[in-house]
């Protein structure tokens, strides 16, 4: 079970113009800004359900994750999944969770999956019995035989992605962050993503939080979306309530971003 | 510590993958240590004592001081990439592990091209002891093993403020290299010879002349015997240090997407 009450988060960003000028005035006198990420944002999220945490660029949805995950403190709100706060039980809390960010890897870079796997075990204290069957089991769901062998940065962006997945499950998480999961994926990729996220969810009842831009992803996934823009919480509820007579989900999202001036 | 030892051989193997990059590191590390020493030798070759103490006490020193931090560095330079860890966002990736985080980013960067230096400060350290002629006790011995214990302690503890500031700015850390580089480099001489003001600070707010200066007397016969253990008190050093880190990570910013 996840609650998240009125969380904000702002960031304190440096300012100048352009050209050296005004980099050597920043020199002596600093101008800052403050940029709101997340602004009184609510929502729980009961355990074994798929949520698509939607939103365009820059609207907080990696601030977010990163809250719940308990990279960020919030200055303001509270936190509790599964009775624990994130910032504040950071350890004990992320022994049930696992993250896959999709633009950064976890893998370690010249050695072999296996490897990575390996350290994994030992940062997790995962016991050996736990440890073979898991990887036996996301091995053959996620179709990684071939590859186990091999470095990553030999790896296609593809095969990367599943073993990145693998890599974030070996602990039996009960909770799933996906962050841009299949950004970059060919369709044969983004489909295998999919079908194991779902599958997942169906037989550990894994409670996944997934943020994307690729609506089919939300589409195949999820029943349930939220949708934040400017930090601020617009939309919790089903895909419906943005199409809108809408066709393409895409458009209803585009129009529906228009409408919401973000 | 089981921990550690699996990042240390994961990074041997990723090391094993370039193996001529790091043959030739090692060496390059080696000579240029080996250009410092050479550096005080021909200095002692015109002057034969420094403020009262003499080469090989002087010799016996360096090789200590170069010791303690070869020490620390090998365990603590992680600290060094520490700004390049926060720019890419690996830090993410270390917050959402259930270990501690020092460790992690300790682990994070192993340096086997270090083992150059390693070996260096051993030749040094040897030389240093048997030139010395010092009439080795237990209690000396002791001394001197507490004096790698603090030293090593003080250095790692100026790695981990380095890193610590990190978490505010990332610029300008340049001049941190005056406490840990410098320190090394100032530390061939029993810190006495620079003079009353920097001597107060090096005792009181980087604790160099507690690892380093009076330990360095109580051996040489000169100070009094309590001196030896003054390189423990050094240790407490770490614990504004660590204070700075934990502050630094609740601050914590996180960077892009």
């Amino acid at each position: 079970m996840i609650t998240l009450t009125h969380v904000c988060k702002t960031y304190k960003v440096s300012k100048r113009d352009a050209g050296f000028s005004s980099a050597f005035k920043a020199l002596f006198h600093k101008e800052y800004e403050y940029v709101t990420a997340l602004d009184d944002v609510s929502f729980t999220i009961s355990d074994g359900e798929m949520v698509g945490y939607i939103g365009p660029n820059g609207a907080g949805k990696s601030s977010t994750i990163k809250i719940l995950s308990g990279i960020l403190t919030p200055e303001k709100g509270t936190c509790l999944i599964n009775g624990l706060i994130p910032w504040k039980n950071r350890i004990e809390h992320v022994k049930n969770i696992g993250v896959v960010f999709g633009q950064r890897t976890q893998l370690w870079w010249d050695v072999p999956v296996l490897d990575s796997f390996e350290l994994l075990k030992e940062i997790y204290r995962i016991d050996g019995h736990a440890y073979r069957q898991n990887l036996e089991q996301l091995s053959e769901m996620l179709n990684l035989s071939g590859l186990l062998k091999m470095p990553v940065r030999q790896l296609s962006l593809g095969q990367r992605m599943r073993c990145e997945i693998a890599a974030s499950l070996l602990h039996s998480p009960k909770i799933l962050f996906l962050d841009e999961p299949t950004i970059g994926l060919d369709a044969v990729s983004k489909l295998a993503v999919r079908d194991f996220v779902l599958k997942l969810n169906k037989e550990k009842n894994t409670t996944v939080i997934l943020t994307t831009h690729d609506m089919q992803d939300i589409e195949a996934l999820t029943n349930r979306i939220i949708l934040i823009g400017k930090g601020r919480l617009l939309l919790d509820g089903t895909i419906n309530d943005i199409k809108d007579g809408y066709d393409s989900t895409e458009e209803a999202l585009a129009a529906f971003y228009r409408r919401h001036n973000i | 510590m089981k921990l550690y030892g699996k990042f240390f051989m994961i990074h041997l193997k990723s090391i094993m993958e370039y193996k001529t990059s790091f043959i030739l590191t090692c060496i390059g590390q080696f000579l240029v240590s080996f250009n410092v020493f050479l550096g005080m030798y021909f200095m002692f070759q015109r002057f034969s004592n420094v403020e009262g103490f003499t080469y090989n006490e002087v010799l016996l020193c360096f090789g200590i001081t170069l010791m303690e931090f070869s020490l620390a560095e090998s365990f603590a330079r992680g600290f060094d990439n520490f700004p390049s860890i926060i720019k890419s966002g690996e830090f993410d990736r270390i917050m959402v592990r259930p270990r501690n985080e020092i460790l992690q980013v300790l682990g994070s960067r192993v340096e086997f091209s270090r083992i150059g230096r390693i070996l260096q400060a051993v030749v040094m350290f040897c030389y240093g002891f048997a030139v010395s002629g010092i009439q080795w006790t237990w209690g000396k011995i002791i001394t001197v093993i507490f004096m790698l214990i603090g030293g090593t302690a003080v250095f790692s503890g100026l790695f981990l403020i380095y890193a610590s500031i990190c978490f505010f700015t990332l610029e300008g850390l340049e001049f941190m290299n005056i406490f840990t580089d410098g320190a090394k480099e100032y530390g061939k001489y029993p810190v006495s010879i620079y003079g009353r003001t920097v001597f107060w600070l090096c005792t009181f707010v980087v604790p160099y002349a507690l690892i380093q200066y009076y330990p360095l007397l109580s051996l040489l016969g000169r100070g009094k015997p309590s001196y030896s253990l003054l390189p423990l008190a050094a240790c407490l050093f770490l614990v504004p240090c660590l204070f700075l880190w934990k502050m630094g990570v609740r601050h914590y910013g996180s960077a892009g997407s």
